[in-house]
């Protein structure tokens, strides 16, 4: 067993569970590095692969191209059309997974240890030599561009991508992932090679794999798995400058709920106010029915379903986002409500009792995570993509705990900005009318 | 396109599996307390968690007539007060060990669960035996939480063409039997759902003989049966427990169709589905029949439908076929068809009703069973990495009447379906009679 934790249990008020993963780096013989957990009893590999830079690497003239681009690796490779390459992976009981957001292309990969080269050798025939087919392009397109009309009837993709041009400006995180019905159109097989060139290069990539697998057996097959990719790929984006008014946006909408979202200025993962804005989410916004807001819009008032606010800390912008949906007539009363909070905590911080149940759970939350080859695996990259030591899980719970109360207060009194926060409402809105141009 | 060395080691592969099997079910232990709770639990020593899951024998499709919504609206009643507990103080004392807490409410069954560190599992069962009969409610928590759940109706359903959609075939589907109700309930019911609704439910359906303990993670099982004497053994059981007979369909003699308008409709599509059979103990062999049939006409890009709908044809860009025997009385077995651009419902019909009839012509392709198959038993492998979807597929399953022996007779019955059992049931199953078809369409554009 090689996922060893060691609970030490003080007393109910914390519970600073540590999880000490046992995590080894392994870089190949022709220099790929990688993260490993060994986790033996079961006879099967979670292997997950990103190349950093995602859909933020679509050429201003091709939006979509890396989406389609990523949707197509699994469409046909090397001798096999689409059809004949899933029978492959059925015929192996392995299965990838290919997927795209703002800051990577994902692959998620899992195998039975008796199949491993056969599973290495397919998933290799994917990122290295696809085929982009005619046919496969225009079904795929096909599939993409009904996704993006079907999201310009959805009240939560109207409002998110509405919110992200009002934030982002020019910036690729200001465009839907999936490009616009007009680009996706024009796009063309050399452009899909263009968006293939571009991230699935070797200079950003990074690589999680828990399971039945050695160190030893783990550098060749990466070496044989994704050596053949090239060097280097598109250069980087630059950071966005967010810049989001204060206001109002009411979209028109026919649709008895309005759907909000919310949003402000956010903090980097790598600050070192990181940990402490954190602590303050969670009792803000980001507990289960625990929070603030939970309870004052939810609990108290019946307002909604559900409300929440979260620190969405990206590569290359960080914004302080929430969310709620109410009926048309009680959205503004949802909405003052958010404010009021907003403003309560810039103003006075949180309470000791508050502070010391907000780092329990969070310390105590942690190791839960790590429950499964695939979530693990997961984590390892995402800790690689963050630039984090590779002991980080042993010493992340210590930076919760040393949050102060006066760190909160400081902290509240910089970031929140209850003036500043912008809300888009889609619906039909009683009493809710835009404050700001776009 | 099937290439030798690679179905040579499927071959292979078929012996060890079954080994895998074996040891998913030593990891499991059940046994009843005497006032009848059952109690299934699921080792994995890997990581210092456990979940908690109670599963009760009452979901919406138990509702008296005329209060939809009321299995639902008492599952949110379940996290205000109880005689030790304020309002909020389970959930808020479920974080303050570390942990998560939520519960889901179904057709056949109302569920919640706690996930945390391995040695709060004791306090988890406190809480959660408490609740179980001492909920204090107040005309205030009615009022608030009836909001809840008409907000959280707005968002599921009424926020979405495709649910509304949903709502309606179902509906049309089910003339006598339950399942025709939505879950979350009818609006104009759930405005009117009182205090007398939710206790009333309360006090008929929760009791120990009316619930399942999934206990699943770092335990060991006789600490369980231990812990799970202490708080729900002393729990009596219900006497006045009603048997679960429900009123059924009538036998369908007419075909149903409906059209389903809304403006907000971006991409229209074509729904059928026909009444099956379920899963009952001791007779799953049909189930497992029509299991594997929906992967073979809707399992993705290999599938029938895919082949003839969006590969050989451009009809579709997308095809899917669902069937889940997991239920207390007869399911259905569906179909969906997401015509591509420039095909119109009535085609994207036509298209699916023609490979139906092929595929009964044609019959089941051999190498594609052995994947689907191949599949089955590599999933007893993968199972084991997720002790929570064990712990699931346990508690859903004694909760609409199965057994655990039938839980893990499960993949061998899979495993030896043939070709002739899946077109057996195929011809069975798909009667134009016994089917509902549904158009989701835009609004019409009047000028």
């Amino acid at each position: 067993m090689r996922l060893i934790y060691a609970l030490i249990l003080t007393c109910l008020a914390s519970l600073p569970a540590r999880a000490e993963v046992d995590i080894q780096e392994v870089t190949s013989p022709g220099g790929l590095t990688a993260w490993l957990v060994e986790e033996p009893s079961i006879p099967f590999v979670a292997l997950e692969i990103r190349f950093r830079g995602g859909a933020s690497l679509d050429n201003p003239e091709k939006r979509g191209a890396i989406n389609l681009m990523t949707a197509l690796l699994e469409e046909g490779a090397a001798e096999m059309d689409a059809r004949a390459f899933a029978q492959a992976q059925e015929e192996l009981a392995t299965s990838f997974g290919f997927d795209v957001d703002r800051d990577a292309v994902s692959i998620s990969a899992r195998f039975l240890t008796e199949n491993r080269d056969a599973s290495i050798d397919l998933l290799r025939d994917a990122l290295t030599q696809p085929r982009f087919d005619a046919e496969a392009i225009e079904r795929v397109r096909g599939q993409v561009l009904s996704i993006i009309q079907s999201d310009q009837k959805d009240p939560n993709d109207i409002a998110s991508e509405t919110f992200a041009r009002i934030a982002y400006g020019d910036h690729p995180y200001a465009y839907s992932i999936n490009g616009t019905i007009d680009s996706v159109t024009a796009l063309t097989r050399d452009d899909l090679i263009a968006a293939h060139k571009a991230v699935l290069a070797r200079d950003r990539i990074y690589i999680g794999a828990v399971g039945d697998i050695t160190p030893e057996e783990l550098g060749p097959l990466l070496d044989d798995l994704l050596g053949a990719l090239p060097e280097t790929g598109a250069p980087m984006p630059p950071q966005a400058n967010v810049t989001i008014p204060a206001g109002i946006t009411v979209v028109d909408f026919p649709t008895p709920q309005s759907v909000a979202f919310f949003g402000q200025p956010g903090i980097a993962q790598d600050d070192p106010d990181f940990f402490t804005a954190l602590v303050l989410n969670q009792v803000l916004g980001g507990g289960g029915f625990e929070s603030r807001l939970m309870d004052e819009v939810r609990e108290k008032r019946g307002l909604t379903y559900g409300v929440y606010s979260y620190l969405a800390s990206r590569d290359l912008a960080n914004v302080y986002m929430g969310s709620v949906s109410s009926s048309n007539d009680r959205i503004a009363e949802a909405i003052a409500v958010i404010r009021e909070e907003w403003e309560k905590a810039a103003a006075e911080g949180l309470s000791e009792k508050e502070l010391q149940d907000a780092k329990t759970y969070i310390t105590g939350a942690y190791p839960l995570r790590f429950d499964g080859n695939g979530p693990i695996a997961n984590i390892l990259v995402g800790m690689q993509m963050l630039g984090l030591p590779i002991d980080y899980i042993a010493t992340r719970n210590d930076k919760v705990e040393a949050v102060t109360l006066d760190d909160v207060k400081r902290v509240a009194d910089e970031l929140l900005d209850p003036e500043g926060l912008h809300f888009v409402v889609v619906g039909q809105p009683v009493g809710l009318e835009t404050t700001v141009g776009e | 396109m099937l290439n030798l060395p690679k179905f040579a080691a499927l071959l292979a592969f078929l012996f060890s599996p079954l080994a895998a099997l074996a040891s998913d079910n030593e990891a499991v232990t059940y046994f009843t307390l005497e006032n009848g709770m059952e109690i299934v639990v699921v080792e994995d020593h890997r990581a210092p968690a456990v979940q908690q899951m109670v599963w009760y024998r009452a979901g919406s499709a138990d509702e008296p007539k005329g209060s939809s919504g009321v299995a639902h609206f008492l599952e949110h009643l379940l996290f205000k007060a109880t005689d030790k507990m304020e309002a909020g103080e389970f959930s808020a004392t479920v974080a303050l060990n570390g942990g998560r807490d939520n519960a889901f409410t179904s057709y056949d069954y109302t569920a919640y669960f706690q996930r945390v560190a391995a040695d709060r599992l004791e306090l988890m069962m406190e809480m959660e035996a408490d609740r179980m009969k001492n909920i204090r409610l107040t005309p205030e928590n009615i009022r608030t939480e009836r909001d809840v759940i008409l907000e959280e109706r707005n968002q599921r359903t009424d926020n979405s063409p495709g649910a509304l959609f949903n709502e309606q075939v179902n509906a049309a589907q089910y003339l006598n039997h339950r399942y025709g109700t939505p879950v979350i309930g009818w609006r104009h019911e759930m405005e009117e759902l009182d205090l007398d609704d939710a206790l009333s439910f309360y006090e008929t359906y929760y009791s120990p003989n009316n619930a399942i303990l999934v206990v699943s993670g770092d335990v060991d099982p006789e600490e369980v049966r231990t812990l799970a004497e202490k708080y729900y053994g002393v729990i009596p059981a219900n006497p006045d427990l009603p048997e679960r007979i429900r009123t059924q369909e009538p036998p369908q003699t007419a075909e149903r169709r409906l059209v389903f308008r809304d403006a907000r409709v971006a991409q229209p599509y074509v729904t059928r589905s026909y009444l099956a059979p379920e899963r009952d103990p001791g007779d799953q062999e049909k189930a497992a029949a029509l299991t594997i049939l929906s992967e073979i006409l809707g399992g993705g890009t290999t599938s029938y439908l895919a082949e003839k709908l969006q590969f050989d044809t451009q009809i579709a860009t997308y095809t899917g076929a669902f069937y889940n025997g997991g239920s207390l009385d007869d399911t259905t077995f569906d179909f969906a068809v997401v015509p591509a651009a420039g095909v119109t419902l009535q085609e994207a019909e036509d298209a699916l009703d023609a490979a139906l009839q092929s595929f009964l012509e044609t019959g089941v392709d051999a190498d594609q069973l052995a994947r689907i198959k191949l599949q089955i038993r590599a999933d007893q492998i993968y199972a084991r990495d997720d002790a929570e979807r064990v712990a699931n597929r346990y508690g859903r399953a004694l909760a609409i009447g199965l057994t655990v022996a039938d839980v893990q007779a499960w993949p061998g019955i899979l495993d030896a379906v043939t070709a002739d059992d899946i077109m057996q049931a195929a011809r069975d199953v798909f009667d134009r009679r016994t089917s509902v078809t549904g158009w989701l369409m835009k609004e019409e554009v009047t000028q």
